[in-house]
């Protein structure tokens, strides 16, 4: 999936290369410098990352998913998707492994919407671009999403009513 | 502004020294700490250079026009259509999908095609969509997909709607 990227990236800078010249100078000095205003908003992104990786590690996730209380599953799940970050590749293995445990679907479904949608963690960035009122907004108009889908997959899995 | 930096430095400063302590001590939670960190940002390493790169080049060569006439005002409903695409082919997540929506935002997108984008790109990504239905099914993926976009595009329309209103600008020089 990387090198896939990378060959893109490659070729696009290839092409607008020959295209011109100055242009593509132009571009790599922009990304440059907005690379650089934004990263120590991603500096602080990481610390909170490592930080709370350590406190709230994989096992304690799904120890808390697997509760026998529908409602308390779904809001644990929530709450973990919110205050985590973790790449596809890590999140949807760990869910499929507690799905074969017998942990619910609108569990998994609110853990990993929240884990997509609600970024307590991407907030220094976040923030930076939008101002903390907007994010503050659309962070909890995700989480509600996230709650409405968590039904809606329960309501097809058969799982409430 | 000038306080909020001294803050972040002292806080970064802090951590560094924690980590650095740790190691030196063998303090394993800050280890543990420390090797989080460095993984993490291995992996956005890998990505963000990449990502940057594209966005320089689309600032220097999509003009302005086209970002208006697919993502501005005039384009109604299609705007909105090309930014779930725009999303789906998005790698990374949420930290990548913000400054390209800052800089779709400074080319004239509309605010709520902007929140579109950004909603979709962290739900409807097409690597992470097939990775997600091979581990939970295609019948969850495709419950999730279709209760979540919708649900994207209406409150994005709304959020998008009100700050217009409100004359409200995402922040300048990033």
């Amino acid at each position: 999936m990387m090198y896939y990227l990378y060959i893109a990236t490659g070729l696009a800078v290839l092409i607008s290369f020959i295209a011109n010249r100055k242009k593509t100078l132009e571009a790599v000095k922009i990304s440059l410098k907005r690379f650089l205003n934004i990263l120590p908003a991603f500096l602080e992104m990481l610390i909170l990352v490592s930080i709370v990786l350590f406190l709230v590690p994989d096992r304690i996730i799904s120890n808390y998913l697997g509760s026998n209380n529908m409602l308390a599953g779904v809001l644990l799940a929530s709450f973990f998707g919110s205050i985590t970050l973790m790449p596809g590749f890590i999140a949807f293995p760990l869910c499929g492994i507690l799905l074969k445990k017998g942990v619910l679907y609108m569990v998994l479904s609110a853990f990993t919407t929240t884990l997509m949608m609600v970024g307590v963690l991407t907030y220094p960035i976040e923030k930076d671009y939008f101002g903390t009122r907007v994010t503050i907004v659309r962070n909890v108009v995700s989480l509600f999403i996230a709650l409405i889908v968590a039904v809606m997959t329960g309501i097809f899995f058969g799982e409430i009513f | 502004m000038k306080r909020k930096d001294t803050i972040r430095i002292v806080g970064i400063s802090c951590y560094v020294l924690f980590v650095a302590v740790s190691f030196v001590y063998g303090f394993s939670p800050g280890e543990e700490i420390g090797n989080h960190f460095v993984s993490f940002s291995v992996d956005m390493l890998k990505l963000l250079p990449c990502a940057f790169i594209l966005i320089g080049l689309f600032e220097v060569w999509v003009k302005r026009e086209t970002v208006v006439r697919h993502f501005g005002e005039e384009a109604g409903i299609r705007g909105y259509v090309w930014a779930v695409l725009l999303a789906a082919t998005t790698v990374g997540g949420l930290y990548v999908a913000f400054p390209l929506a800052y800089s779709l935002y400074s080319k004239g997108a509309k605010l709520s095609v902007i929140f579109t984008y950004i909603g979709a790109s962290a739900i409807c990504r097409i690597p992470m969509v097939i990775f997600e239905a091979s581990f939970m099914g295609i019948k969850f993926t495709a419950i999730r997909l279709s209760a979540s976009l919708p649900l994207v595009i209406l409150t994005s329309i709304l959020l998008g709607g009100y700050l217009a209103k409100r004359n409200y600008k995402i922040m300048e020089g990033k």
